[in-house]
């Protein structure tokens, strides 16, 4: 900080009267934003970090209480641990799938077919229900009696599960509920196509390559760098799911807290029981966890993301 | 038949069969994704008895268009509905004064310590904000604005990481010498910003109002935690309630949520092109 404070004066005092001018309106149009980020961002980051050693239900003082918060919540919490292994079966199950079906339909909608943009649109629409609706219908689309999945798995002679009454269902139905809008990433995944060259696969039919091939060579390494970006943002986005599981599987969890999703837990833990330290301690482990994994993506990211502009200053 | 005819009514005959299995796949898919919303259209236009029914109807006959008529008689969803339009009128304010003049600092004008301080911002959204979730209500509560708007509106005149990026990216590819010429005009740097820059902006800024809109819209855990009078609910707080009072009633409960994508929907139409393009553009600068 103290090298940065040097740098900055040191700077400052080599500009000129007119520069000076332009830094200091400079930062009064971002002032905005550093008032924010104080208010709204660092200090709650380092506030949240002091009360994570205390226990506070908001009235009265703040007692300190050291590490007893995080022991407490690694050795004698069932309900942390079983927040985080529903989470983390979550993001595994789910955003792989979000990936493979967010390509397909990308690739789907890629045809030069008259009327696609009506497709795209369609495909698009759930994604922009808002959740709490969303996860309303989907709750009665999986309604075990009347519910319309039940229904026509009864046409097949299925007798459908009880999803979300069933703690072995809570997270396929959730997952199910995510797949529906999964239209916002197929979006997404088909600029990645449309910026693809078409020389590439043209090259490529020169030289003999099937449907297949072209997309093994060609099409995903293209597409890595748009995979890597959403699946950073969808890791972050699991650890931050919250309505669909607060809707569909209940402000506890629903059975067996089989859908206690890792917010939801947050949530009930700070402002239903209103243990203001405990649930800070919670988030101080949810972001450690977020910005770790964030890290370890990005350093491999060397090993299998591809990108062109790279290539071009090897050269 | 000469062979190089022939040869093009076979390519003919492969376009087509590529068309037809192109459009199956798109109708199967399009099925797959529109039957959950004709679900809850249908089911919104039921009766209770019509709703319970084994097989279920799947064109609700009479349609009963008045159970929208009755989400507004047995909750006060009118209510919910102008909450929650002020709430997205007053962060589409904060946002377009915040985040128009953050980005055009960071965009058009030199300062020590920028590239830093975008480095700063830019790494907050790696941060989730969940983590300042407890201390900002904790803040808001020693205030007295629990159960205010102030603390679903304040953020926003403080601008958002993300949107600030996307505008000062727009900024960036409008060429300098505009800002020059008008400076030898004798312009000030709020002239260039109002008159020049914003009017230039304007598509960027479209995209501000569409996500503003989406978000506050649809946000639902921070109307959970600040409001607790029914008579503040947002449209999605107020739909949860109504879950779980009357769990049973699920046409009504459809119709609210019919209700409630409304306004997304119609934006999403005016805004089609701009909130597609605008989304992969910004997905794959990110």
């Amino acid at each position: 900080m103290s090298v940065l404070t040097k740098r900055l004066t040191r700077s400052w005092t080599q500009l000129s009267d007119s520069e000076r001018r332009e830094a200091l309106a400079g930062y009064m149009f971002i002032s905005p934003w550093i008032i924010g980020f104080i208010v709204f961002f660092a200090g709650p980051i380092i506030a949240s970090f002091i009360l994570s050693f205390t226990r506070w239900n908001i009235v009265g003082t703040p007692k300190w209480v050291g590490l007893d918060n995080y022991q407490r919540i690694f050795t004698a919490d069932p309900y942390f641990r079983k927040a985080v292994m529903v989470t983390l079966k979550y993001a595994v199950i789910y955003l792989p799938l979000e990936v493979i079906c967010g390509i397909l339909i990308a690739v789907v909608l890629n045809q030069k077919l008259r009327g696609i943009g009506l497709f795209r649109t369609m495909y698009y629409m759930p994604y922009i229900v808002p959740k709490v609706a969303s996860s309303l219908v989907w709750v009665w689309v999986l309604n075990p009696r009347y519910g319309l999945v039940n229904t026509m798995l009864s046409w097949l002679g299925i007798e459908g599960p009880r999803w979300l009454s069933d703690p072995n269902w809570v997270l396929p139905s959730i997952i199910l509920m995510s797949l529906w809008g999964v239209g916002g990433s197929a979006v997404i995944y088909l600029a990645g196509l449309q910026n693809v060259p078409d020389q590439l696969y043209e090259a490529a039919s020169v030289d003999g390559a099937n449907r297949v091939q072209k997309f093994i060579k060609i099409t995903l390494p293209m597409l890595s760098p748009t995979i890597f970006f959403q699946l950073v943002l969808g890791l972050i986005g699991t650890f931050q799911t919250f309505t669909p599981a607060f809707i569909a599987a209940g402000r506890s969890g629903g059975p067996l807290q089989s859908g206690l999703f890792y917010m939801l837990y947050i949530y009930n833990r700070s402002f239903e029981s209103m243990r203001m330290g405990y649930g800070s301690a919670l988030a101080w482990i949810m972001t450690a966890f977020i910005m770790v994994v964030t890290l370890l993506v990005f350093r491999s990211s060397n090993y299998w993301v591809y990108y062109e502009a790279e290539r071009k200053r090897t050269k | 038949m000469q062979l190089s005819n022939r040869l093009h009514m076979g390519l003919r005959g492969q376009q087509r069969f590529n068309n037809i299995s192109g459009y199956t796949v798109l109708m199967v898919l399009a099925a797959v994704f529109m039957v959950p919303l004709y679900w809850m259209f249908s089911t919104a236009l039921k009766t209770q008895n019509q709703t319970f029914a084994i097989p279920p109807e799947w064109i609700p006959n009479p349609a009963k268009w008045d159970n929208f008529s009755a989400v507004f008689d047995e909750v006060p969803f009118a209510r919910f509905y102008a909450n929650t339009l002020f709430l997205v009128a007053a962060n589409i304010v904060g946002h377009l004064v915040s985040v128009t003049a953050v980005a055009y600092g960071f965009a058009r004008l030199r300062f020590p310590g920028r590239n830093i301080l975008f480095l700063v911002m830019l790494s907050t959204l790696m941060i989730p904000y969940q983590v300042t979730l407890v201390p900002r209500f904790i803040m808001f509560s020693k205030l007295g604005l629990i159960n205010t708007y102030w603390p679903l509106i304040l953020p926003a005149f403080t601008g958002s990481p993300f949107l600030i990026f996307l505008v000062r990216q727009y900024m960036m590819s409008i060429p300098f010498d505009l800002d020059e010429a008008a400076y030898i005009d004798g312009a000030s740097r709020f002239d260039v910003f109002w008159r020049i820059i914003l009017p230039l902006t304007r598509p960027a800024l479209m995209l501000v109002i569409v996500f503003t809109f989406i978000d506050v819209w649809n946000d639902f855990l921070q109307p959970l935690i600040y409001l607790n009078d029914p008579n503040m609910f947002t449209v999605s707080l107020g739909l949860s309630f109504f879950q779980g009072a009357r769990e049973t009633n699920w046409n009504l409960l459809m119709a609210g949520s019919v209700l409630a994508m409304i306004p997304p929907l119609i934006l999403f139409f005016f805004a089609q092109k701009q909130l597609i393009g605008g989304i992969s553009v910004d997905g794959l600068k990110g």
